[in-house]
Order: structure tokens, then C-alpha cells, then sequence
């Protein structure tokens, strides 16, 4: 898992490495051309999704609508997180 | 339009009426909810019976659907919302079934399915009678499964086995198959419907309380001795999943080679170490006899009255009826195989005889009849002069 | 792009992540993930806009939906989805699920399976299902392809398109699936391709709120079995080809001539023209199924 925290607008964005398989919708879409895909392979052998520019990031959530394996998301704050799992 | 409840659950007395009439009869008593069938001679009149009767005691649906295959999975469904549901059909329907039944077998969704058997194969000869569905009852669907199936021969047995065929669905959680035939469902007898507190009804297991619902698992036979795990149903909150495919204990499936001899064995199992729950063979005048005739459902009726006559001509003869016809009741073969030779009297071109030669381990004599009548007296009383003979 | 633009920015990194989950990680069967779907597979993003619907757009609680699927990739979703599920034989999803709702009223199907599945072996079961108006919403994903099975053409497949078993192209007209689920009766009917996320999550959402048979219709790309015999790219150029083909269209286009809601497909170009939008949803709409079997038959327990 990989989180990165916008500077101003402070949501985040979090990428599971575990769950990409690389297909690239996340970054052909993204509007402002905040993605990109990863040096290494995950461990089935993908190149995986990565946040390369969060400051671009406009929160249209795009990536987290295309996905097809839930594998990027935006949340709002971490504290705001942690008490929706355990409500 | 409204209906209000209106008829009695249970008619306690004595009656003169058909096989169909005492299947729906055990069937309300059973405590069926649902009920959903396609229109095939000679079932016809369960259904029809069956849409009239079942409101009107409170049940809550008993509808024809468009088509075979739309009923067995419609009762496969109500099955897990906990209701108890039958469906019935002859011949060809039963073939269509196959798939949905496979899928019951599967999915241990307990279900009753009343097969009343017509001369076949194909569009066959509807309104007369066979027992030519045997081995598909068996051998019907794709791959390994453990068939339940009872044969009654009476109007009398019609409803006492529609109910036991309820209570084994429910407690070995399987679907069973009643199997009888054209004859004995339209014939017309005496029948004795019993007080409602003399008759048991059995549920299935469900959850105990206080089980964890996040981590129930739907197919988990943990100290579950007779291995029929229990069962939770759809809105109850346990999120259960089903599939036809080779699963988990918690249903999700997974393609594995060992997951998947493993559950088809424990299926096996499940039946294996509750075969004392099935009905025992009814035996006529065995202990002493040379010959017996091994049949089932009408042609043992014809097979009564021949052995009879055989007795009065000094020929030792002794009758084994088989109720429980899967899973096949092979110690009964093999505890006289050796001191009696065996005859099965059967309407079809001989498939009731295929387990019991493999049992007896030795050749044994067909009296086949198609075409509508069982074998009669005279065709297995000769039988049984020409077997003294030799 | 300039050297400005492939910069990786990694000052933005939040070091120790504790508590961070996908919105709709609850609803998730975790043992199953990552799915078996191919990447960017329509499937998914299906999967996706389905949670949303019953999260953000849809009253009913989580505890009375459940969803059953049929075979096919399609067949898989309800095997990823954490509610009550059933993964049922080929084409017979929707008579399961009926008897679930016949049995119990006050549960909610959702149906989600291919366009394989629902239209060609299961097409008796849909046509029935939508006659007697049974409250279950119908999600069908249609790829105009059998995926599952390694690429073979579907009753949707479009005329001249490729496939494993049309090497020369198909011959047969393609089915609409949206006009013959209406011709049928049902009372609630929408087309959206998976680029149209948000309108699809609606879409959804007020179909599980109505009462009836409802049916979304969901253009989703196969781009390994379709696309790839096709040349029509990777899962990025068919969904863009998507967004390029979709038309607008609502109840008050259509009028009463459904074939305004035809796809058209040009061999070498791709899907041409789809028609997107809510098509039909009944407002005077007919007593749905359960509730008149309630008010026929008082029964008491």
C-alpha cells in the first residue's frame, strides 16, 4: 500500500499493490496526468500503478471510478479512516 | 381477491382416494411453503390439487412456471430462504431437471421432487405407466452424487413416504426423490390420514444461537458427527454464499484438486452414516424361501400375489419390496444371496436388476414388462416355476 | 511531455499508512480478491459502480439484497460481493432468484450476469421474470462476446464482427437487449457504458429504489477476447471508443419506436453509435408480483 497526502487540499490517495494488475485506465485517465506506472513488478508479475505527481491531483476521482480491481481509492483524512472501519 | 385460510391442515380419517391426492396431502402436512411445477401427465393433478389446497391452508405460493428447468431452480432458491418446497414432474421433465438437480446435490439444498414415471423414453406414452427412470435418478446428472429416492406402493405409503421423503431432505439436507409411478398415483384406495400429533416432522438444523454471523460458514461440518452442516438462509444476515462449483466451507469457490475429492466424499459420507434414517426393505416370507422376487412400487403388488400363489403350489418364494431404492440397500442382497435365487420383477427393460446382480454376485432372472401394466402374477409365477425347475 | 511533467514527485509520500481501506472494502469477499478478471476488464468497474449504488444512491439495507449471478465472467461477480450470494447453473440466475423473492418479499434480488447468460439460454426465464413484473434488478453486462469460454460470438455479437467460432465474420443480427426486456414488461430499463461510471451508479441506485422488474443494460469491453479479434485495442481505446460512440437518450427520444435504441457497429471502426440513458421508467407503474400474492392470500404462521 502506497498513500500519498495532498499538500493543501489534504486527502489522500492510496494505491494497493497487492490488488493492480497494470491495466492503465488509472493513469490514462487521470485529467491532470498525475499516474504512472511503476519501476518494479508486483508479486504476480505487473507493473503496478503509482501516484508519480499528487500536487497536480484535482480529486475528480477518476481513477478510483475506472478501476475494475479496487486497487486505487481517495479518502478524506486518515483519523476520519480509521473510526468509519470500526463504525 | 383475497383467500383466507379456510381448510384444515390435516384431514384425520379414512379416506378413499388417489396416489396424487395422499402426496399433496403429506406434502401440507410436512409443512410445504412453496411449490412451483410445470404441467406433465400424470403429475397434472398434483399441481392442480396442490393450487387449490396450499393457499387455502396458508401456504403462501403454489404456481405453474414457464417451464421444467424455471422450477427447480425457483424451489432451489425458496429452499434457502428456509422454506420447505416440492416440485413434480414425469419423464421428460425430469430429464430437463437434471442440471438444477445436480446443482441441489451440490449446494445440499434440501428439496423434494416427485417423479411419477411414464413409459419412455422421449414423449413415450404419457398416460401409461413405467418404471424406466430408475438409473437416472442415479446416474441422471453429470458427475458423483449420492441419490435419495423412495418407492412408495400404496396410496398409504403415496403419503406416509411424502412425508418421511420431506423429513430425510431436511435432516441429511439433500434433495429427495420420490419415485413412483402412474399406476399407484392414480390409483384409488383406502387410506388412513392419522391425528396431527402422531405424525413427526422434522426441520433442519439451522445455526445455534449466538453463532458468529461474519464467520459462519454454510458448509461446515465441525462437530457435526452425521456430517450435515447447518444451515442459515438468505436475510438473516450470515452473508452465505452458494455455487455449483467445487467450494470452501464457506461456500467461495476454489478449483483445487484435493478441495474437490474431499467434499464429494463427505457428500457420499453424509448419506452412508445415516442410512439407518432410511425405510427398511418390506419382506414377505424370506426367512425360508429358495426364491425371492425382488421388486418395487406396483410391480410388487403383482409380485405379492404370485408369491403367494407359489407358496400354496409348495414352492418356497418370498418377496423383498424395496422402499429406499438409493442409496441401494445392498445388505438385503447380500444376506440371502447365498440361500436364494433371485428374480426382479420390473417395468422397464431391467435397470433395478443392474445393482442387484452386482450385489448378489451371481445371474439373476428379469421379468420385464412395457407398456403400461406391471409383470403380472402369471408372468412371475411362471418365472418362479421355471427357476424351481432348474 | 516535458522533463517538468515525468517528474516523479515522491515528497508527497505519507510514511507508516494505518488505517487507510477502499471505501467499499466491507462489501468485499477479501479471500477472493484480486478477481480473475483480466486487467481492465468492464467487469470490474461493473463491480465497482454496483457498490457505490447500494452504498451512496439506494435506501434498502445491506442485510435484504442479495445477489445471484449465472455463468460466464460476469457469473463471477456475485462471488467477489459480500452479501448473500448464489452462484447459479447457466442462464438460470433469475429463476432462482424469483423463488427467493416469491419465498421472501421483503429481500431484493440483484441479478448480475452476462449477456450470454441472460440471453441466449436464459432468455425464456428473463422474458417471464419481466412479464410478471417481480421486484429484482437485472444487471446485465453485455461484452457482445462468450469471454469465460476463451471468445466465441454471443447473440449480441454485431454482423461482420470476428470472433473464435466467426473467423469470417458473424452472419446474424444482433439481439437489443433494452428492447426486448421492455417488450416484455419490464417497468424499469437503462443503457450505460462503464466510462459513464457515475450515471451507471445512479442509474443503478434508482433501480434497486423501484418496485418492479428493472433491467441495466451495461456495455462493458472485453478487449482480450472482442477487442483483440476485433482491432479495437486495449481496455483504454474501447472504453474511449465508448465514450466516442455514446448518444444521449431518454424516454422522451425514443417515443415509442425502440429501435432508436439499436447499437451500430462498422467493422474496421468499432461500435459507432450507443445509445446511453435512462429508457424507461413507469411511473403509473403495475402492482408489483409479491404484493399480489400477498393480497390474495392472508396466511397466518
Amino acid at each position: 500500500m502506497e498513500v500519498h497526502q495532498h499538500p493543501e487540499k489534504k486527502h489522500y490517495i492510496v494505491t494497493e499493490e497487492i490488488r493492480c494488475k497494470g491495466c492503465g485506465l488509472c493513469i490514462d485517465f487521470c485529467p491532470k496526468n498525475c499516474l504512472g506506472f511503476s519501476e518494479e513488478y508486483n508479486e504476480k508479475g505487473w507493473r503496478v500503478a503509482k501516484m508519480h505527481r499528487m500536487n497536480d491531483c484535482i480529486k475528480c476521482y477518476m481513477c478510483e471510478r475506472m478501476c475494475p480491481d479496487f486497487a486505487i481509492y481517495i479518502t478524506e483524512a486518515e483519523t476520519k479512516e480509521v473510526s468509519k472501519a470500526s463504525g | 381477491m383475497v383467500v383466507e385460510q379456510h381448510q384444515p391442515k390435516i384431514y384425520p380419517g379414512l379416506h378413499f382416494k388417489n396416489g396424487n391426492w395422499a402426496i399433496v396431502e403429506g406434502a401440507i402436512i410436512s409443512g410445504i411453503a412453496e411449490f412451483f411445477a410445470y404441467p406433465i401427465s400424470p403429475a397434472s393433478e398434483i399441481v392442480e390439487y396442490l393450487s387449490y389446497r396450499l393457499p387455502a391452508v396458508g401456504g403462501k405460493a403454489a404456481f405453474i412456471v414457464e417451464d421444467e428447468i424455471a422450477s427447480i431452480n425457483m424451489c432451489i432458491g425458496a429452499s434457502w430462504t428456509g422454506s420447505k418446497v416440492m416440485t413434480t414432474t414425469s419423464g421428460p421433465g425430469f430429464s430437463l431437471k437434471q442440471e438444477g438437480i445436480g446443482l441441489a446435490y451440490m449446494t445440499e439444498t434440501p428439496l423434494v421432487i416427485v417423479n411419477v414415471q411414464r413409459g419412455g423414453p422421449s414423449t413415450g406414452l404419457p398416460t401409461f405407466s413405467a418404471q424406466g427412470d430408475y438409473m437416472q435418478v442415479q446416474f441422471g446428472s453429470h458427475g458423483d452424487y449420492p441419490a435419495v429416492a423412495l418407492t412408495p406402493w400404496s396410496v398409504q405409503e403415496c403419503f406416509e413416504l411424502t412425508i418421511k421423503a420431506f423429513n430425510l431432505s431436511e435432516q441429511l439436507r439433500t434433495p429427495v426423490i420420490l419415485l413412483t409411478d402412474g399406476e399407484v398415483s392414480r390409483m384409488m384406495e383406502s387410506i388412513t390420514i392419522p391425528e396431527e400429533k402422531e405424525i413427526e416432522i422434522i426441520n433442519r438444523k439451522t445455526p445455534a444461537k449466538g453463532t458468529d454471523k461474519a464467520t459462519f460458514k454454510q458448509f461446515d461440518v465441525t462437530n457435526q458427527p452425521d456430517l450435515v452442516p447447518p444451515m442459515a438462509h438468505f436475510g438473516e444476515g450470515y452473508t452465505i454464499f452458494g455455487t455449483g462449483l467445487t467450494h470452501l466451507d464457506n461456500g467461495v469457490p476454489l478449483l483445487d484438486e484435493d478441495l474437490h475429492s474431499k467434499l464429494i466424499h463427505r457428500l457420499f459420507k453424509k448419506i452412508e452414516i445415516n442410512k439407518n434414517l432410511f425405510p427398511e426393505p418390506d419382506l414377505h416370507n424370506v426367512d425360508d424361501a429358495e426364491i425371492i422376487v425382488i421388486a418395487t412400487g406396483i410391480s410388487a403388488r403383482s409380485a405379492l400375489e404370485a408369491i403367494n400363489i407359489a407358496r400354496e403350489k409348495g414352492i418356497k418364494a418370498g418377496l423383498i419390496r424395496l422402499v429406499t431404492v438409493w442409496p441401494f440397500p445392498e445388505e438385503i442382497i447380500e444376506k440371502y444371496t447365498k440361500k436364494a435365487e433371485f428374480i426382479v420383477a420390473e417395468m422397464s427393460m431391467g435397470q433395478l436388476i443392474w445393482p442387484v446382480e452386482r450385489y448378489a454376485r451371481k445371474k439373476c432372472t428379469l421379468v420385464s414388462r412395457l407398456g403400461g401394466t406391471p409383470p403380472s402374477p402369471k408372468q412371475i409365477l411362471k418365472a418362479i416355476e421355471e427357476l424351481k425347475q432348474r | 511531455m516535458t522533463e517538468e511533467e515525468l517528474k516523479i514527485d515522491k515528497s508527497t509520500l505519507v510514511k507508516n499508512p494505518k488505517g487507510f481501506k477502499h471505501p467499499h472494502d466491507e462489501l468485499l469477499r477479501k479471500e477472493a480478491i484480486p478477481t480473475i478478471y483480466c486487467p481492465g476488464c468492464g467487469i470490474g468497474t461493473t463491480i465497482n459502480a454496483f457498490l457505490e449504488a447500494i452504498t451512496k444512491y439506494c435506501t434498502i439495507p445491506h442485510n435484504d439484497v442479495f445477489v445471484v449471478s449465472g455463468i460466464g465472467c460476469s457469473g463471477r461477480a456475485s462471488g467477489y460481493i459480500n452479501l448473500d450470494g448464489f452462484h447459479s447453473i447457466h442462464g438460470r440466475a433469475i429463476p432462482f432468484a424469483s423463488g427467493v423473492e416469491i419465498a421472501q418479499p421483503k429481500l431484493k434480488p440483484v441479478i448480475i450476469s452476462g449477456d450470454g447468460d441472460l440471453f441466449s439460454i436464459g432468455l425464456g426465464h428473463l422474458a417471464h421474470a419481466a412479464r410478471r413484473n417481480i421486484d429484482m434488478v437485472v444487471i446485465c453486462i453485455n461484452n457482445a462476446i462468450y469471454g469465460l469460454t476463451g471468445g466465441q460470438d454471443a447473440p449480441t455479437t454485431p454482423v461482420g464482427a470476428f470472433s473464435k467460432t466467426t473467423p469470417y465474420g458473424k452472419i446474424s443480427f444482433p439481439f437489443n437487449l433494452s428492447h426486448i426486456t421492455i417488450a416484455n414488461g419490464a417497468t424499469f430499463c437503462a443503457r450505460y457504458t462503464v466510462y459513464e461510471y457515475i450515471q451507471l451508479a445512479k442509474a443503478i441506485g434508482r433501480a434497486m429504489n423501484h418496485q418492479g422488474f428493472s433491467f441495466i443494460e451495461v456495455i462493458s469491453n472485453c478487449h482480450v477476447n472482442f477487442g483483440r479479434h476485433n482491432n479495437l485495442g486495449d481496455a483504454i481505446a474501447m472504453r474511449q471508443m465508448f465514450k466516442n460512440a455514446r448518444v444521449k437518450m431518454d424516454e422522451k427520444d425514443i417515443g415509442l419506436d425502440y429501435h432508436k435504441t439499436d447499437i451500430t457497429y462498422e467493422v474496421g471502426k468499432g461500435f459507432t453509435k450507443i445509445p446511453t440513458g435512462i429508457f424507461l421508467e413507469e411511473r403509473e407503474k403495475p402492482e408489483e408480483f409479491s404484493e399480489r400474492i400477498v393480497h390474495a392470500y392472508e396466511f397466518k404462521k
